[in-house]
């Protein structure tokens, strides 16, 4: 592969013109959108879908050589300057944002023009922020300068749920309350970290850990990171910020965000724990397995029963994607490469299934205008397309063959057993069932019960004389979304099937590179 | 013995062949054009499925892996004598039950019937799928998309009564392959490291006697479409799905799905080595012996023909994990065998219970009095099917039954004969008293006028077909019989 | 040592904790929006303090190498790290300060929005209110 080898300046740059480049868009999308609503829009399809590109690109280069990139900041070196690390694992999850934010932007254009009309410098500018701030966060191999992308992409998260309904501004203070602790505990440990290391690049501590394991400071300091991105993760009990602060925000915006923060946060704990902690340090010496998995099943279970209280459609999905965050903590922490592959295929799966179901919510919410599942009466026969989508993606998160959450499931579920996790086991299976109950509920309300025209805001994307004579259960009209939103949709759907499918490949030449191989 | 192997997309293309034909179904501006994409799909898989015959007839089986998932499992087909026998009875009657579906559907003027030829030509790729799966996984996918493609056909009439039937198929299957099947398969693989059907199983050696019973009845009970009791009920229930629904699944797929992946589980996994060894196959025997008489007494109780039916299929299932778990040769052969053979007479017993209610709405036996004369054909074709399904000669019933019989006294367990003549003796009690009021009973009981008037031709025809079939088997089981002592041959080594 | 020799040593530790709490414990228990926000402020200056202290070493003077445009003749002879108070931390701090002035903008740009909304910033006031709109 030459082209890579090769000194190319645009290739090798291509770490940082990946962070960069929605940054630098996110600014002219900002200042554009002063003056005329309609440039933002394609100033930022365009950014999100180069950095798309770069992103795959930067997969083929990992994936073809094998070995990390290191971009240095400026050309200093580490330990001294910021390095960014593109290696197997953060080159998947950077591929993750960029292909989430992308499709999720270009599904939702109809949704951007109306509900964000008067804002539409400050949506686009915020939207492409947060990616920005993902991606650096997953490309940083410097611990501080990962806290300074984390807020940043906060902060634009929470701007992006305020501009929700009107009771979004309060749940959004609430979260930001709760992600300031988690970040701040970050940025304290981070500072005990130093103390004790005197660095801040995580490889140059990874290398300098095995000479101070018993270092109560960083005993210490494990733990408040620890805490801090377990608050940001929303895991039980301290998950209360993440129900209400998801199901308040625009459907876009939960498009972006639920799918990806969680599990960003996760990748996050899973570099933190395995490039700065070291595995020894987090499996064999601190033996944090027991304590986090138990946690996880807590999750699990807290989760799953909460959502089976949900009458509204949105609300149930935050619920499930706390119940997904138990998932993913509990198969990495059981500590064996199994156990972990599971935990890192989720990220990825879990992140395409949540758009998914998201990109549905926002096809229902445009059709009916509410969010009960109530609404979603007579839907099979309305909108068959978009239901074959959404039943795919349900039976994801059910875990049913051979969408791609059956496969993550089976890596989780093999990691129990083979760690002897027998109630880490029982839970997944419990919340696989409590899963097909959730949606099958949503199956028999969209199948048995006929069709109802309830248009409460008078939207002007619908006819209302033409549906009103559909009211016969069975001779209903199809009456599908538009095109721009149901094709992307269907595309993630059949991503759904295709992620499955090559869930192999996927561990065999990405995720076995990304875990140490000390992991066994 | 190496069984020879040959690399082959077939049966891919057998299995995908009723998904590709989906597009044409939904687009068909016309009911005709519709019909004829799912006779095309029909015709060019039994096409498919019988050009694989010679080659498995010959003692090789035919391989093809898809995509590989986890290390050394994929999604892999394997065509072996076992998935030939089932495939071809699966794949000749969906041409059949094609052909009765569009009588059927047409003349009681369904609503949704695009949907509902969807979801079949769904089903029946599933079903196919399932016959050729090479290992535990494969046959796991294809289960599950059998079970999900089958809930809008159960629950069509989408009333409330089809709402709580649905339920109930659900809760038992989905609940009973992903609470047991599935923990029970991640087991398996967790002690093994494989999931490949082995003509003599994986397990031996890898477990001991009380995790092979353990994994045996989660198996046994979580493939719940075998209906072993106490995961029987959803049978009955489902029985609101329309009646062609009925007759393919409910009496050849779904069913027959059940009884084939625990057939697989019980041969290829577990192993009957470790079955004998543990004595885990006396267990599934009084297991399945229990289910083979209780449902028979149940069904002398039912009043309406389809759930009769159905009943009496929960006990007919019994007999092939019944026959397999004898673990003697004459009593494999005949269990599997009598995939095949119940199917054809079973399927033509629905047929005819959907053509009476076609042609005069009437579901309960005890106003079918007389109805002889109104239907003789339907009727006389129903005394065939029952005459096949209790094992009586000339019917092909009567060889698999032989063949168990003799199973039964091979293996030395006497009390099994017992079993099996008693049961014979109470499908007799049930089935002719139907046959008996439909032609021989008083005059005056008579409900129906004294003129011939048969469901509409695309309904009888069908009927006919596989009446006939039901009695050429009796005369030429060989494809059937060959394959079913091919399949025996590979496990048990002889 | 006895036992106020070993608090006044770590001093500086023992007033981040305080200034943690008190921050920790407003924003959990105060009824007031603003006040919640005063105690993320409170919280987060904690940790700030906490940088800049760790930087500081006894005796230190300003990092600033007064002749360090004089290579050549082992320039680490002369400069002992041990008498320049460490000015990473301090670095860090001007990007954290700055991260903690947007979060405050972005909280109070939200209690306005939430003020707009309910015409108070008192939670169980707001509560009510989302109670009876049901």
């Amino acid at each position: 592969m030459t082209f890579f080898d090769g000194d190319s300046s645009l290739i090798s740059n291509l770490p940082a013109i990946v962070v960069t480049l929605p940054l630098f868009a996110s600014l002219i999308a900002g200042f554009l959108g002063w003056k005329n609503r309609k440039a933002p829009y394609p100033i930022a399809a365009v950014a999100l879908f180069l950095t798309f590109i770069s992103s795959v690109v930067l997969m083929i280069q990992v994936m073809s050589t094998g070995v990390a990139i290191e971009y240095r900041m400026a050309g200093w070196a580490a330990p001294v300057g910021i390095v960014y690390v593109i290696d197997h694992l953060s080159a998947l999850v950077i591929l993750l944002i960029t292909s989430i934010a992308f499709v999720n932007f270009i599904a939702n254009k109809s949704n951007i023009d109306t509900v964000f009309r008067n804002k539409a410098g400050a949506f686009n500018s915020l939207y492409l922020l947060f990616t920005a701030g993902l991606l650096g966060m997953t490309a940083t191999g410097d611990a501080f300068n990962l806290y300074v992308l984390m807020e940043i992409a906060s902060l634009s998260g929470y701007a992006l749920i305020g501009l929700g309904s009107n009771r979004a501004p309060l749940s959004t203070l609430n979260y930001l309350f709760l992600g300031t602790i988690g970040a701040t505990f970050y940025l304290l440990g981070v500072g005990y970290i130093y103390i004790a290391t005197g660095s801040l690049n995580m490889a140059d501590i990874a290398s300098i850990m095995p000479k101070i394991l018993d270092s109560s400071m960083i005993l210490f300091a494990f733990i408040i990171c620890m805490v801090g991105l377990l608050i940001k993760m929303a895991i039980f009990p301290l998950h209360g910020w993440l129900p209400n602060a998801y199901s308040e925000s625009a459907n876009v915006a939960a498009g972006l965000i639920a799918p990806l923060t969680t599990k960003v946060t996760i990748y996050i704990m899973i570099r933190i724990c395995l490039t700065l902690f070291t595995p020894q340090y987090t499996f064999d010496y601190l033996n944090t397995s027991d304590l986090m998995v138990w946690l996880a099943i807590g999750t699990i279970i807290f989760g799953s029963l909460s959502a089976l209280a949900q009458k509204d459609y949105k609300r149930m999905l935050t619920y499930i994607i706390i119940a997904e965050v138990g998932y993913m903590v509990g198969g990495f922490f059981l500590g064996n490469r199994i156990g972990v592959s599971g935990a890192i295929l989720h990220i990825v799966n879990d992140a395409a299934m949540t758009l998914a179901l998201f990109m549905a919510a926002g096809i229902f919410m445009w059709k009916t205008g509410e969010e009960s599942q109530e609404s979603l009466k007579g839907m099979f026969a309305k909108m068959p397309f978009t239901m074959a989508g959404f039943t795919v993606a349900a039976l994801s998160v059910v875990g049913v063959p051979p969408t791609c959450g059956f496969f993550s499931k089976w890596y989780l579920i093999s990691g129990g057993i083979a760690a002897g996790q027998y109630f880490f086991v029982a839970a997944l299976i419990f919340s696989s069932l409590v899963n097909a109950i959730l949606f099958f509920r949503i199956f028999e309300i969209a199948h048995f019960e006929p069709f109802k025209d309830h248009h409460h805001h008078s939207s002007n994307h619908s006819n209302k004389g033409e549906e009103a004579s559909a009211h016969d259960t069975h001779e209903q009209t199809i009456k599908e979304a538009p095109l721009g939103m149901l094709i992307p949709f269907m595309a993630v759907s059949i991503l759904l099937v295709v992620l499955g499918l090559y869930s192999g490949q996927i561990v065999n030449n990405i995720i076995n590179f990304a875990i140490p191989s000390s992991i066994l | 013995m190496s069984i020879e192997t040959v690399l082959s997309i077939k049966p891919v293309l057998a299995v995908l062949v009723s998904l590709l034909a989906i597009p044409g179904i939904i687009s068909s501006r016309s009911q005709n054009i519709r019909e004829a994409w799912t006779f095309a799909a029909a015709g060019i898989k039994l096409l498919l499925v019988v050009s694989m015959l010679p080659i498995i007839l010959d003692g090789k089986t035919i391989n093809y892996t898809l995509v590989q998932v986890f290390p050394d499992v994929g999604i892999s087909f394997r065509v072996d004598a076992l998935g030939m026998l089932f495939a071809l009875v699966a794949s000749s009657l969906w041409i059949v039950t094609s052909l009765y579906s569009v009588g059927y559907m047409r003349s009681l003027d369904e609503h949704s019937q695009t949907r509902y030829f969807a979801f079949f030509a769904v089903a029946i790729s599933a079903t196919i799928g399932v016959a050729f799966s090479a290992n535990l996984l494969t046959l796991y996918l294809f289960y599950e998309i059998l079970s999900l493609a089958t809930y809008p056909l159960v629950t069509h009439h989408q009333d409330k009564e089809a709402r709580s039937s649905g339920r109930k198929y659900l809760l038992y299957i989905l609940g009973g392959s992903v609470g047991l099947a599935l923990p029970a398969m991640m087991i398996t693989y967790h002690f093994t490291g494989t999931l490949d059907f082995a003509p003599h199983g994986v397990m031996a050696g890898h477990v001991n006697s009380g995790l092979a019973l353990l994994l045996s009845m989660m198996f046994l009970f979580g493939f719940a479409k075998v209906g072993i009791m106490p995961m029987h009920s959803w049978l009955p229930a489902a029985m609101v799905a329309p009646t062609p629904v009925s007759a393919l699944l409910h009496a050849v797929a779904v069913v027959k799905v059940g009884a084939f992946s625990v057939v697989r589980v019980m041969t290829g996994i577990i192993g009957t080595g470790v079955l004998a060894d543990f004595n885990i196959n006396g267990i599934i025997c009084a297991i399945a012996s229990i289910t083979i008489v209780v449902a028979s007494l149940i069904a002398l109780s039912q009043d309406e023909l389809k759930r009769r039916l159905a009943f009496s299929t929960i006990g007919q299932l019994s007999y092939i994990i019944l026959g397999v778990a004898l673990l003697s040769k004459s009593g494999m052969t005949g269990g599997i065998l009598h995939i095949a053979m119940h199917a054809f007479g079973k399927i033509t017993l629905f047929f005819c219970a959907g053509a009476i209610f076609c042609a005069t709405g009437i579901k309960y036996i005890s106003k079918m009095k007389g109805i002889g004369r109104r239907m003789p054909i339907t009727m006389t074709a129903f005394l065939i099917g029952s005459l096949s399904v209790i094992g009586f000669p000339p019917c092909g019933g009567f060889i698999s039954k032989w063949h168990l019989v003799l199973g039964t006294i091979e293996s030395g367990r006497l009390i099994f004969l017992v079993v099996l003549l008693l049961s014979s003796f109470l499908n007799a009690a049930y089935f002719f008293p139907v046959f008996y009021n439909a032609f021989f009973c008083s005059a005056d009981e008579v409900l129906f006028e004294d003129r011939v008037e048969e469901a509409p031709l695309w309904c009888v025809v069908p009927l006919v077909i596989t009446a006939s079939l039901s009695i050429l088997l009796f005369f030429y089981p060989q494809p059937f019989l060959n394959l079913a002592s091919l399949a025996v041959q590979t496990i048990m080594g002889i | 040592m006895d036992i106020v020799s070993l608090i006044a040593a770590k001093a500086n530790y023992w007033t981040y904790v305080i200034l943690l709490m008190v921050g920790l414990y407003a924003m959990v228990a105060k009824n007031n929006l603003v006040k919640k926000i005063v105690g993320m402020v409170i919280f987060q200056t904690a940790v700030i303090l906490f940088y800049v202290s760790i930087g500081y070493k006894k005796g230190g003077t300003l990092p600033i190498i007064m002749h360090g445009h004089d290579h050549g003749h082992g320039v680490d002879s002369f400069i002992k790290a041990a008498d320049y108070i460490n000015p990473l931390p301090h670095v860090l701090m001007l990007t954290a300060i700055v991260v903690g002035v947007a979060t405050l903008g972005v909280a109070l740009a939200l209690a306005i929005k939430v003020y707009q909304e309910y015409g108070t910033l008192e939670e169980d006031e707001i509560r009510k209110q989302i109670e009876l709109k049901g």
